[in-house]
C-alpha cells in the first residue's frame, strides 16, 4: 500500500514554496516515513527551523513547530529539550543557516551532546535570496556575490560536527531517498545530538549558473559522487578524488548526554536534600 | 512575615523570578548583570527548573524563547552589548507572543563603553532596540526591594499579556545591598499565562475575535500548531500584504496601549504643591528624592515622579504635572534620552531641563538641587 503522508500534512498548507526541481521534497517525505517508522506521537515532537528553503518545512508538517530567526533554530530547540526533556526535538536547516549564521550554534549544540536531531539541508547556496555562496558552495562555482567563481574554501559538515562533539553523525542525499529514511530513523533514534548532512539540489540559484543542464544532471551528480562509507573507505586515494563517503560516518554511544547528565544533578541534590531533612 | 534579606539588585531580581514561578533561566556572562545568572545557576537546579549557560546573547535569548514556549517561565539577563544582541529574538517573542522576561542592567557608554559603571542609556533601546513596530513593557526599579517585587510583576504582566516584558536597572541599584523583606507564597499575586479550553481541532493561537491576548497553548500539549516569526494569521500561518498584517499589529501595539491603567506605575513625592518636579528614574530617582527633601528643607517647592513603568510611558501623568509647574528636570546618566519623552508629553506648558552625566559616577542629589534652584 501506498504511504500515506496527508496524515502528517496541515491541510490546506499545500503546495510548498519549493521550485521546480528542488529535492527538499524528496527529503521531507523521507522525514515523514521515518517518523511514521518510530511511531512517535506526533504531539510528543517539536520540529524547529530557522530561516531559508528548508527552514520552511515545519510549516507543512502537523507537528509542533517553530519557525524561528535565521541560524537561531538550535537556541529555541536547546531552550524547548532544556524544559521538556523527555520529548522528541528535531531541527531542519539549512548549509547557510546551521553554519554561517548558525555555526555557533552548531558547533556548541554538538559539544553538549544534548538529544536533538539535526538535519541539514545541504544545497550549497543561498537559495532564498537569490544564489549567494554559501560555506559549503564549491571552490570556483559561480554565485551572485562570487560573480568570479567562489575562492571561499568550504566547510565539511560531518567533519564539523563530530570533530565539535556530535556523538551521531551521517550523510545522505535526495538521490538515495530510500537509504535516507533509514539514516533519519537511526539518527532520532540515537540518544545524543545527531547530525545529518543531506546533499540536495538547487537547480534555480545553484545548478543552472553552474553548468547542470536540468536539475536531473544534479541528481545525477549525487549517484556518481556519494558513494557508501565501506566502499569509499576500500578505494585507493587516488580514486577518491572528487568523491565522497556517505551513510553513518561516525557513531559513538555511552557519551553522557546533555538533559540527563543535567536532571541526574537535580535528583543528586533532591536526595542530598532529602538525607539531611 | 517573610524572610529578612541581606541581598544586592541582581540577587533580588533573581530571587523575584523565583517567587514568580520561574523554572528557566538562559544566559550569558557579562558585567555587571552576571549575578542574576549565578544565583539562578545555583536555585534552579534545587528546585528541577533548567538552568542553561549558552553559547553566547542570541542564544540565550532563544532558549528563553524555546523554553516559555514548552511551557515553563523563562528569564534572560543582560547589559550594554549583551542587549543589542538580544534584540532580533526579543523582536520574535514580541511578534510570536512568548512571555519571558529579559533583564537588562544598564551600564554606560557605547559598544563595550564602561562596563563596571552605571548607566541609563539604553532606556531608548528598551524601546525601540528591535527592529519594526512593536509593543514593549519595561519596568525601572530603584530599590532592592523594589528589584524583587518589580520582577515579580514583570512575569505576571509577560504572562497576562502574552509578551515579553523588560526589566532595565543600573549597575548602581543592581550590585547595592539592601535588607530585604521576601514574602511569604502567596502574598504577592502570580499570574499564569491564559491557556485554551477548545478542542485542540478549533485552537487558533492568534484569534483576536475574543479580545487582545488569545489564549496561549503550550508545546507537547495537544494543541499542534505553528509558530512563526513572519506576520501571520489568526492559525499562526504566514500570511503576506494582507490587511491582517495592519490589524494584527494594531492589536499587539494595543495590548500594551490598551491596558495602561494596568500596566503605568509610578511613585510621587511632595508633586502637589510643587512648583518644580523632577522626574527621575533608578539610581537618578534616588538622589533625586534626597534633593527633594534638601530642597524642601530650604523653603523649595519640588517634588519628585519617579516611572517604575517606563514603557508604555507616563504620557497622562507626565502632562498633567506639566500644566502646573514652572519646570521638569530630568536627571538621567545618558546624554538626554527619556527627556525627549518627558519634552513631548509637556508640549511646552513647562520649561523641560535635563541634567546628564555619562563618567562612570551617579548625579548626586546637590547637582539636582542646583539645577532645581536654577530653574525655579
Amino acid at each position: 500500500m501506498a504511504f500515506d503522508y496527508d496524515q502528517y500534512i496541515r491541510g490546506g498548507k499545500l503546495p510548498h514554496i519549493w521550485c521546480p526541481g528542488c529535492t527538499y521534497g524528496i527529503v521531507f517525505k523521507s522525514l515523514l516515513r521515518a517518523v511514521d517508522t518510530l511511531k512517535f506521537n506526533r504531539d510528543d515532537i517539536a520540529l524547529v527551523s530557522g530561516i531559508g528553503c528548508a527552514s520552511r518545512l515545519p510549516g507543512y508538517v502537523d507537528f509542533n513547530t517553530l519557525h524561528t530567526t535565521h541560524g537561531r533554530a538550535l537556541g529555541f530547540a536547546t531552550g524547548i529539550k532544556m524544559a521538556k526533556p523527555d520529548k522528541h526535538v528535531l531541527v531542519v536547516s539549512g548549509d547557510g543557516d546551521a553554519t554561517a549564521i548558525g555555526g555557533n550554534h552548531f558547533i556548541h549544540a554538538c559539544r553538549r551532546n544534548i538529544d536533538i536531531t539535526v538535519l541539514v539541508f545541504n544545497n550549497f547556496i543561498y537559495g532564498m535570496t537569490g544564489g549567494q555562496y554559501s560555506p559549503t558552495t564549491p571552490s570556483g562555482h559561480m554565485a551572485t556575490t562570487m560573480p568570479y567563481g567562489n575562492i571561499d574554501p568550504s566547510f565539511n559538515i560531518p567533519d564539523l560536527a563530530k570533530g565539535a562533539g556530535a556523538s551521531f553523525v551521517a550523510r545522505g542525499t535526495a538521490y538515495h531517498a530510500a537509504g535516507l529514511d533509514r539514516l533519519i530513523t537511526e539518527a532520532m533514534q540515537h540518544k545524543g545530538l545527531s547530525v545529518v548532512e543531506i546533499i540536495n539540489a538547487c537547480p534555480t540559484t545553484h545548478g543552472r549558473r553552474n553548468k547542470f543542464k536540468s536539475p536531473t544532471d544534479m541528481l545525477l551528480w549525487m549517484k556518481d559522487t556519494f558513494l557508501p562509507a565501506v566502499a569509499f573507505d576500500k578505494l585507493p586515494p587516488e580514486k577518491t578524488a572528487g568523491k565522497f563517503p556517505m551513510g553513518v560516518l561516525f557513531k559513538k554511544e555511552g557519551v553522557p548526554e546533555y538533559c540527563e547528565t543535567y536532571y541526574g544533578l537535580v535528583e543528586r541534590l533532591k536526595k542530598q536534600r532529602e538525607g539531611r531533612a | 512575615m517573610g524572610k529578612i534579606k541581606l541581598l544586592q539588585g541582581n540577587e533580588a531580581c533573581a530571587e523575584g523570578a523565583i517567587y514568580a514561578g520561574c523554572t528557566f533561566f538562559g544566559g550569558y556572562p557579562i558585567t555587571p548583570s552576571t549575578e542574576v545568572a549565578e544565583f539562578m545557576a545555583k536555585r534552579l537546579p534545587q528546585i528541577g527548573g533548567a538552568f542553561m549557560q549558552m553559547e553566547d546573547e542570541i542564544a540565550a535569548m532563544a532558549s528563553v524563547i524555546g523554553g516559555s514556549l514548552a511551557g515553563c517561565k523563562a528569564l534572560t539577563a543582560t547589559s550594554g552589548p549583551g542587549f543589542s544582541l538580544k534584540q532580533e529574538n526579543m523582536g520574535f517573542a514580541m511578534l510570536t507572543e512568548i512571555p519571558c522576561v529579559i533583564v537588562n542592567v544598564m551600564r554606560g557608554g557605547p559598544s563595550t563603553g564602561v562596563p563596571t559603571g552605571p548607566g541609563q542609556s539604553d532606556i531608548m533601546q528598551c524601546k525601540w532596540g528591535t527592529h519594526g513596530d512593536h509593543p514593549v513593557i519595561c519596568l525601572t526599579p530603584a530599590y532592592v526591594q523594589e528589584i524583587f517585587s518589580e520582577t515579580v510583576r514583570a512575569f505576571n504582566l509577560s504572562e497576562k499579556y502574552r509578551t515579553p516584558v523588560i526589566i532595565a536597572f543600573d549597575e548602581i541599584v543592581g550590585h547595592m545591598r539592601e535588607r530585604i523583606e521576601i514574602p511569604d507564597p502567596g502574598v504577592l499575586p502570580v499570574i499564569n499565562r491564559t491557556k485554551p479550553t477548545c478542542p485542540p481541532s478549533e485552537y487558533l493561537p492568534y484569534d483576536d475575535s475574543k479580545g487582545d491576548v488569545p489564549p496561549m497553548a503550550n508545546f507537547f500539549e495537544g494543541y499542534r500548531y505553528h509558530v512563526t516569526g513572519l506576520n501571520h494569521g489568526p492559525d499562526g500561518f504566514p500570511v503576506n500584504a494582507s490587511p491582517r498584517i495592519h490589524t494584527d499589529e494594531l492589536r499587539l501595539i494595543r495590548k500594551v496601549e490598551g491596558n495602561r491603567a494596568d500596566i503605568v506605575k509610578f511613585e510621587e513625592t511632595l508633586l502637589d504643591d510643587a512648583e518644580v518636579a523632577i522626574f527621575a528614574y533608578g539610581v537618578s530617582g534616588r538622589s533625586a528624592k534626597t534633593a527633594v527633601e534638601a530642597a524642601r528643607k530650604e523653603g523649595i517647592k519640588a517634588g519628585l515622579f519617579r516611572p517604575l513603568t517606563m514603557w508604555p510611558f507616563p504620557e497622562e501623568q507626565v502632562a498633567a504635572i506639566a500644566s502646573r509647574v514652572k519646570a521638569i528636570v530630568v536627571p538621567e546618566l545618558s546624554l538626554g534620552q527619556i527627556i525627549f519623552e518627558v519634552d513631548r508629553c509637556a508640549k511646552g506648558r513647562c520649561k523641560v531641563e535635563g541634567i546628564y552625566r555619562v563618567d562612570g559616577d551617579p548625579i548626586n542629589p546637590a547637582q539636582i538641587l542646583a539645577k532645581v534652584k536654577e530653574v525655579k
